[in-house]
């Protein structure tokens, strides 16, 4: 499969709320990154949007599920326009590959546009890939936002 | 509308009505009397360090600089050209000898003097004098937190604060050496509903089991997190989440008072020994033998003891003494609000438990959190209920009519779950109203 057909397979598991199928393409050591500040170079000593490992990741997909998940019921509809897919280092097992997101949320009376740099590390496995490292950077990470309950 | 009387026929003894939340008109008069005469919580002196230091914020709806004017001071100016009214400094933070308007070039010093006007001569001297980035009139530390007023009159810093001021003396005394400071990010979360919504429900202790219904059944089944030595990255978050489960017997045995100024705070729910300090987990060893060394082994287990969960400084902070995060809220419009949360890092204490406060963080006050995500929801379904005409009254009678008056001043409720901390909230807001 080629790098932008994986990306695609992604965001249409997101769009179409396939999200078991979604965590599936994660390896287990995988981390999923969103940065809370621009430029930000470390998880562990600054807060994140998002900074899930595969075990946290998990319990975001089970919560959407939840029948008194009172912020995913209903569930946001998404499209995710994935674009400018660039591989940036081949290494033979994983690959860094950058791409931008456009993304369009409706929920109830909101409808927000997002937009990010997007970095994934792509670990080849039986033709395919799974993620071992996913990091959204969101173009207005630092602004005042309202709740997120959907997956980049 | 303003008349007191009508106010008071809008708060009673045990509901509050619907317009107190919906009604543009009392949002307009809030700003006014409450946020207007209030001291409200800024910030932290860790935030302004050096001489020139500053950052933007807003007291209601003032846009604000807290600068640090001199080593010892701070000053709050409005942020606002005496000339032609620009913002003389764009929002963020940074350092500066002179705020220079990016209009005419207005430069002020860091205690608001005007220094240089170009083209001077041309206006008439006398005026010019007189004019300044305009000081907020009182500002006052309590610890090392920086407070402010926009009444040039009223009651002292310590007073307004009462019986709150040892929840502030907890988070600092918890730090060895007192030294506390800002550090890891700053979230801002906003939400389509009244200001007063947060500060109800920071000291809810019925709403989890309901509210956070979804989080508290996915961490339950979750992986266990690792002994001492065998932990995994998502331990704190699957830790806190599986404590806002417990039992309603729990919730019920937790004090909790309220001050005469509608501050609130309750003792803590917790009895995870990896989240809280107290309870001999060794992997906080070390940091009680750094809190040892500064203040001896009685005082260091007398801080440990103290047990407390939120506390609220009405009507603008909401913070976590224990796990040291602060809240500091702002009301944008009678149905907006955004939400500044801090983390802190005790200087000397391993480092490790700042990462602990960041995961926390992250779990609890994430703008994208398991917990937080639904608490915004339910403020939103609140306001939009509010903003029916259908039913004019919200009930707060959980506990009312056993609210027992305490020695310090403060009234404590029932029991933990008790609505005794929005009964007082309410009766403070009436006061500031009214006076």
């Amino acid at each position: 499969m080629k790098v932008e057909e994986f990306l695609y397979l992604e965001a249409r598991l997101l769009d179409t709320q396939r999200y078991e199928e979604w965590l599936e393409l994660f390896t287990d050591d995988a981390t999923y990154w969103v940065p809370l500040e621009h430029d930000q170079d470390d998880a562990f000593e600054a807060s994140s949007i998002i900074h899930d490992d595969r075990t946290l990741l998990e319990l975001r997909v089970k919560q959407a599920r939840h029948p008194r998940a009172h912020a995913r019921l209903p569930l946001a509809r998404t499209v995710h326009q994935v674009g400018n897919v660039m591989v940036l280092s081949d290494e033979g097992s994983e690959l860094e590959v950058a791409s931008t997101l456009q993304l369009v949320e409706w929920r109830q009376e909101k409808q927000r546009v997002w937009g990010a740099l997007v970095e994934h590390r792509l670990r080849r496995a039986n033709g395919s890939f799974r993620i071992a490292r996913k990091r959204v950077d969101l173009v207005n990470s630092e602004a005042e936002l309202d709740g997120i309950a959907i997956l980049f | 509308m303003a008349a007191n009387e009508q106010l008071a026929m809008l708060v009673q003894p045990d509901r509050v009505h619907r317009s107190v939340y919906a009604d543009p008109a009392i949002f307009d008069l809030e700003m006014e009397r409450v946020f207007g005469r209030a001291w409200l919580l800024l910030g932290h002196e860790s935030q302004v360090p050096h001489p020139g230091d500053y950052f933007t914020t807003r007291m209601g709806r003032e846009p604000v600089i807290l600068v640090r004017k001199s080593e010892k001071e701070a000053a709050v100016l409005v942020n606002r050209c005496a000339h032609r009214g620009s913002m003389v400094c764009a929002e963020g933070r940074g350092n500066v000898e002179r705020f220079v308007c990016p209009y005419h070039g207005w430069s002020y010093d860091r205690a608001g003097a005007l220094k240089a006007v170009p083209l001077a001569s041309s206006f008439p001297q006398d005026k010019l004098a007189g004019l300044r980035l305009k000081a907020v009139p009182r500002v006052a530390s309590y610890r090392g937190f920086v407070f402010a007023s926009l009444a040039p009159g009223g009651e002292t810093l310590e007073e307004f604060l009462g019986p709150a001021k040892a929840s502030l003396d907890d988070f600092v005394d918890r730090a060895p050496g007192g030294e506390l400071e800002v550090a890891g990010g700053v979230f801002k979360h906003a939400y389509n509903g009244n200001w007063k919504l947060m500060l109800e429900n920071h000291l809810d202790g019925a709403h989890p089991a309901w509210v956070h219904a979804s989080s508290v059944a996915v961490a339950r089944n979750a992986p266990e997190p690792g002994r001492p030595g065998e932990e995994h990255y998502y331990d704190i978050a699957v830790r806190q989440m599986r404590q806002n489960g417990a039992p309603e017997s729990v919730w019920e045995a937790t004090g909790i008072w309220t001050t005469p100024r509608g501050h609130g705070y309750m003792g803590d729910y917790h009895d995870d020994s990896r989240l809280v300090a107290g309870l001999g987990n060794p992997v906080f060893d070390e940091y009680r033998q750094r809190l040892i060394e500064r203040v001896g082994e009685k005082e260091a287990d007398r801080i440990l003891r103290v047990t407390l969960w939120n506390t609220i400084l009405y009507p603008n902070a909401s913070f976590m003494s224990q796990f040291r995060q602060l809240r500091i809220i702002h009301p944008l419009a009678v149905d907006r609000s955004v939400v500044y949360t801090y983390s802190f890092r005790m200087k000397h204490a391993p480092p490790r438990m700042f990462r602990d406060t960041i995961a926390f963080s992250n779990v609890v006050n994430g703008t994208a959190s398991w917990v937080l995500t639904d608490d915004l929801e339910v403020y939103e379904r609140i306001q939009r209920g509010f903003s029916s005409g259908a039913v004019e009254w919200a009930y707060i009678g959980r506990g009312h009519g056993r609210d027992a008056a305490e020695p310090d001043g403060t009234l404590r409720g029932a029991t933990g779950t008790s609505e005794v901390f929005i009964r007082g909230q309410m009766r403070a807001w009436l006061d500031y109203m009214s006076e």
